[in-house]
């Protein structure tokens, strides 16, 4: 533009790669800009300052956001009929009173116009327009009066009539006329008003359906709505089958079964060695395979895929059934081992039946519904069906009994009266359905009341343990709703374990602290470890519930003292449990190898031991040895193998001596069991041999192997055997190479220039810190720049204001004075006059 | 001559209560000598004395590393005079001017105890090998030896041998070590797996490790706070109804 509007800011360096917005200014642009936009806005402002009136928006319902537009306009209308109903204007002609013509109303013959039209144009336009014209007109041209003549003749032949006579005639024609049409269009009119509501009432049958083929049946039975039409009813809205939805065969599910355990394998693997543990931190953590991060876990899909047996559907309805089912799978598939466990475990059972008549009732329905299971199991491939029918009616009875749904108890006492005198499958059902009926993702505090419930059950399994005769047997069915709790709540279930174990640990130290030594606990805290293992993965490097307990089943076999029989059990159980924990990880457990030593040499004559060592808690020499000796002879030979009963930790005082002895024999031979077990697991450490080297002399030095029954000494081989068949195998340590660290070099460092001329220096934080200062700067100083321009645009603006009235008030005074002095120079004027006159 | 406790309790106050007011505690010398002769937990006791007479009073003590050598027995690890002992080995053996030979049979031989030790004494004498390795670098063969045979068939250690020298430790390898990093805590893992690589220069501290016990570890682990918990897989089918489980083969639920 002008050439001399233009500003030009000098660069005093140029620099290369700078860009630069501000070298060119138009001030007198932006001025006038700027000054534009404070008339529009400013300016207003100031001029309005001292006017108060605002514009209020008073229509009916405009800033409610709770009523819809539609029902806003439907209030509207009715506030106006209303304001509009009480006063009676008298210009307000369309109210009440009706236009008519003719005694018609004027709205109707508006609607009904152009039938008028085309009745008059089909019927008989031609004459009545000839007839009025002839009326009205006087008979119009003469051509046309002689066209009509011929009709009119006869009548104007018969009685000449005079011309009012004729119009008067003519009228009446007219009006009668007028009345007939009148009269048919109003049957007409009746006939579709008719017709309409009947076409109203057909209408409303019509609308709801939209295939052809069920119309008709619709229709029909439209007057009486029945079974059938429900029925048809609900097939059409229910979901059609969609083609994705294959049917997968047996392979098939096989195959994605093995893919997820072999991802969650994988996983196990992985945590097991512990590696990753710190390289990938930020990693998202586990989640279990199948998560949503929902807090909802399905541990199984629950959802019966539709398969087929003999050809016929095969429809499971009851969840134990389905749990039975995959037992029996699982039965399948080792089906030798298990069927002799079973039997076995049945035979005790009937046994232990018989020799404790005062056992509960609960004990015999479940070795009932043990048998059952068993005969279902040989029916099973005879006939499948019938069996499921006959299975059915007797779980429909026992659950007929329970109510259906159940309140998460608060506390547990009332837990505990809930479950009081019911038999094991009534208490599982009752757990069930707690946690069906108070699914987490139906309430919002379902989550928290079942988390408790899991706390409960730990809590009832333990005092279950702890009673006399322990009800082992119904622990080991809880564990399936508690398997099932955990994987839901991790979080809780994990805080309620270590919450128990901490516990534990506290005693134990406790009662170190006072006595000096500490005596193994109860049988609830070794079925809780037992519960640890079936609960969470054992072979992860860290575990928050595992390593706990690890640490305290460590204390135990170090810091418990063994006096009797049973704490000899209780050490072993914990030995089985070290070595199942292990199982997978094969992870060293020194404390194991010094307790199986230690049982070792209580079994053996006193002051014996030479050439190994033996460790806390047992002692080389002094009290509670000879604790697993067994001298009796009778006793040896009438030994057999037998599975040692738990519940013997809490009773063994009643059983005769010939048992103890037999106890401890069994004892014995889980010992050597566990010593067989322990070499195949840590065969691949390389100082092996080392660590049995105690266990191996005492096994071939000092054991008197040739008292012991064949049984044991099979045993006591298998052992043996695995123990040195083992190669002897030293490979020298070597250390891992060090990273070879790089050389100084003297490149230069290139760093980003994300801006020049500002401080690369510092963290992203910080520079980010720094940007957003400057930025705060800035604005502040165009902020108060601007106030400052606006104030004087304002001062400007007022001092116009003032400058404007004053120059009016001088005008007005100037005026004012101008006139007095004409005046006043007229009365002088008329003075003089008068002085001269 | 003394009754057991009595000559614990004499022992354990003997270095602070008894030698500093003594006007000869060179008198004392006879009866420490014979303490430390007797073994067990009484040589451990007496050894607090004896180093005080010895540092203070110029004790010469014939076959000093020889006796604390064989003070080395399982039992170590587990008594209460856990701290008090490795307290005083570690100054002992601190010197710099030691034969390797003694030391590395020293570290040979507390490593091959250490198969029997409880987490809280692995966890301290693990730092106190990689001390002793530090100090003594002539014995990182025992970690380190690339030109070394490629296949044994024996440990050629032989921890029966009184004689340290006699021992060959030094022909041998901490496979004690090898075998801790699969030990199932995992600080103790972790601990054995520094031996792996090349050692640091710093010593570690171990004076806050001395007296650590069980129920302190316990009670870090259960502290510690969990992101999330893994959770097992397999379905539960009872209490012992796991694949191959060993409660099944051995315990019943009656």
């Amino acid at each position: 533009s002008n050439p001399f509007e233009v500003k030009v800011n000098r660069q005093k360096f140029d620099i290369l790669g700078r860009k630069t917005k501000n070298d060119v200014g138009l001030p007198g642009v932006s001025r006038s800009k700027a000054i534009k936009k404070r008339n529009q806005t400013l300016l207003k402002e100031y001029k309005e300052r001292e006017k108060t009136n605002v514009f209020r928006d008073k229509r009916l319902g405009e800033y409610n956001p709770k009523i819809t537009p539609e029902e806003k306009m439907i209030r509207r209308f009715a506030l106006e009929r209303q304001q509009n109903y009480g006063k009676k204007n008298i210009y307000n002609l369309n109210e009440d009173e009706e236009l008519t013509h003719y005694g018609q109303s004027l709205a109707e013959i508006e609607k009904l116009n152009d039938i008028v039209d085309s009745d008059s144009d089909t019927e008989e336009r031609g004459a009545l327009s000839a007839e009025l014209t002839a009326a009205h007109f006087g008979g119009g041209g003469g051509l046309l009066r002689k066209k009509v003549s011929s009709q009119q003749q006869d009548e104007e032949e018969e009685k000449p009539k005079s011309r009012k006579e004729l119009i008067e005639e003519m009228i009446a024609k007219s009006k009668q006329e007028k009345q007939e049409r009148q009269t048919r269009r109003e049957s007409a009119l009746e006939l579709t008003e008719k017709l309409d509501k009947d076409w109203k009432e057909i209408q409303t049958l019509i609308a709801h359906k939209t295939p052809k083929s069920e119309r008709k049946d619709k229709e029909v039975e439209k007057p009486k709505p029945d079974e059938y039409d429900m029925i048809v009813r609900e097939l059409g809205f229910e979901m059609k089958a969609k083609p994705s939805e294959r049917l997968k065969t047996e392979e098939e599910l096989a195959k994605e079964e093995q893919a997820r355990l072999q991802k969650l394998e994988a996983d196990r693997l992985r945590r097991m060695r512990g590696i990753d543990e710190e390289a990938n931190e930020k990693r998202p953590s586990h989640m279990s395979a199948d998560d949503l991060a929902d807090g909802f876990i399905l541990d199984k899909d629950d959802r019966r895929l539709l398969s087929y047996k003999d050809g016929k559907i095969n429809i499971e309805n009851a969840e134990e059934e389905g749990e039975e089912e995959e037992e029996e799978q699982g039965e399948e598939e080792d089906n030798e081992e298990d069927s002799q466990e079973e039997s076995a475990s049945e035979d005790e059972g009937d046994d232990a039946a018989d020799s404790h008549s005062d056992l509960e009732s609960d004990l015999e329905s479940e070795e009932e519904a043990a048998g059952n299971k068993e005969e279902k199991k040989h029916k099973a491939n005879e006939n499948e069906s019938q069996n499921v029918e006959k299975l059915d009616p007797e779980r429909e009875a026992a659950k007929s009994e329970l109510p259906y749904t159940f309140a998460v108890p608060e506390s547990y006492e009332t837990f505990k009266s809930l479950l009081a005198g019911r038999t094991i499958e009534e208490q599982l059902i009752i757990l069930e359905r707690i946690q069906k009926c108070n699914h987490p993702s139906l309430a919002v505090g379902n989550k928290a009341k079942l988390e408790k419930l899991f706390g409960f059950l730990l809590e009832y399994i333990g005092e279950l343990a702890t009673l006399d005769l322990p009800e082992l047997r119904t622990i080991d069915k809880l564990v399936l709703p508690l398997y099932n709790l955990c994987q839901m709540f991790p979080g809780a279930a994990s805080d309620s374990i270590k919450f128990i174990l901490r516990d534990a640990a506290h005693d134990l130290e406790e009662v170190i602290e006072v006595k000096g030594r500490a005596t193994f606990p109860g049988l609830d805290m070794l079925i809780y470890l037992k519960i640890v293992s079936l609960l969470f993965p054992t072979s992860d490097f860290w575990h928050p519930v595992v390593t706990p307990a690890f640490m305290y089943m460590s204390e135990l076999l170090t810091k418990c003292r063994i006096t009797t029989l049973q704490d000899v059990i209780k050490g072993l159980f914990v030995c089985c449990l070290f070595l199942e924990y292990v199982s997978l990880s094969r992870r060293f457990v020194p404390e194991l190898i010094n307790f199986l030593l230690g049982v070792l040499h209580i079994s053996l004559p006193k002051n014996q031991a030479k050439g190994y060592a033996v460790v806390h808690p047992f002692t080389p020499v002094g009290k509670n040895l000879e604790l697993l000796l067994v001298c009796d002879k009778e006793d040896l030979k009438s030994w057999e193998k037998q599975n040692v009963p738990l519940s013997i930790v809490t009773r063994l005082k009643e059983t005769s001596r010939t048992e103890i002895n037999h106890t401890r024999l069994s004892c014995l031979a889980l010992c050597f069991d566990l010593i067989k077990k322990c070499a195949a697991v840590y065969e691949s450490l390389p100082s092996f041999h080392e660590i049995m080297h105690p266990v191996k002399i005492l096994l071939t030095q000092h054991v008197p192997v040739n008292e012991y029954p064949e049984k044991m000494q099979e045993w006591y081989h298998s052992a043996l055997k695995e123990l040195e068949n083992k190669v002897k195998h030293y490979t020298p340590l070597v250390c891992e190479k060090k990273k070879p660290v790089p050389l100084k070099q003297y490149t230069p460092k290139i760093v980003k220039v994300l801006e020049f001329g500002k401080k690369q220096a510092g963290s992203k934080k910080e520079q980010e810190r720094k940007q957003l200062i400057q930025r705060h700067k800035r604005e502040l100083k165009g902020a108060i720049r601007e106030i400052r321009k606006d104030n004087q645009f304002l001062a400007r603006m007022q001092l116009s204001e003032i400058m404007e009235r004053d120059s009016a008030r001088k005008r007005k005074v100037k005026e004012l004075l101008g006139s007095l002095a004409t005046q006043e120079g007229e009365w002088k004027a008329m003075k003089r006059k008068k002085l001269q006159s | 001559q003394l009754p057991t406790g009595l000559y614990k309790k004499v022992l354990v106050i003997l270095h602070d209560s008894v030698l500093p007011y003594m006007n000869e505690p060179t008198l004392m010398m006879d009866f420490l000598t014979v303490a430390y002769g007797i073994g067990g937990a009484i040589s451990l006791l007496a050894l607090n004395g004896l180093f005080i007479l010895i540092h203070q009073h110029n004790l010469e003590y014939p076959d000093f590393y020889k006796k604390l050598y064989s003070l080395l027995d399982p039992s170590i690890y587990h008594v209460k005079y856990r701290a008090r002992f490795f307290h005083l080995t570690d100054l002992f053996l601190s010197s710099s001017h030691l034969p390797a030979y003694l030391v590395a049979a020293f570290i040979k031989r507390l490593a091959r105890l250490a198969l029997t030790a409880p987490p809280e004494a692995l966890l301290m004498v693990i730092p106190f090998i990689c001390n002793l390795f530090r100090r003594h670098p002539a014995c990182r063969v025992l970690l380190h030896r690339p030109a070394g045979p490629a296949d044994m068939a024996e440990d050629p250690y032989i921890m029966e041998k009184e004689e340290p020298s006699e021992s060959r430790a030094l022909e041998s390898s901490l496979w004690e070590i090898q075998s801790l990093q699969n030990h199932y805590h995992p600080d103790v893992a972790k601990a054995a797996a520094v031996l792996n690589q090349s050692l640091s220069e710093m010593e570690d501290d171990i004076s806050g490790l001395l007296d650590l016990s069980a129920y302190e570890l316990f009670d870090k682990e259960v502290k510690k706070k969990a992101v999330d918990v893994p959770l097992e897989f397999e379905q539960v089918r009872g209490l012992f109804g796991k694949k191959n489980d060993i409660f099944a083969e051995h315990f019943s639920l009656d």
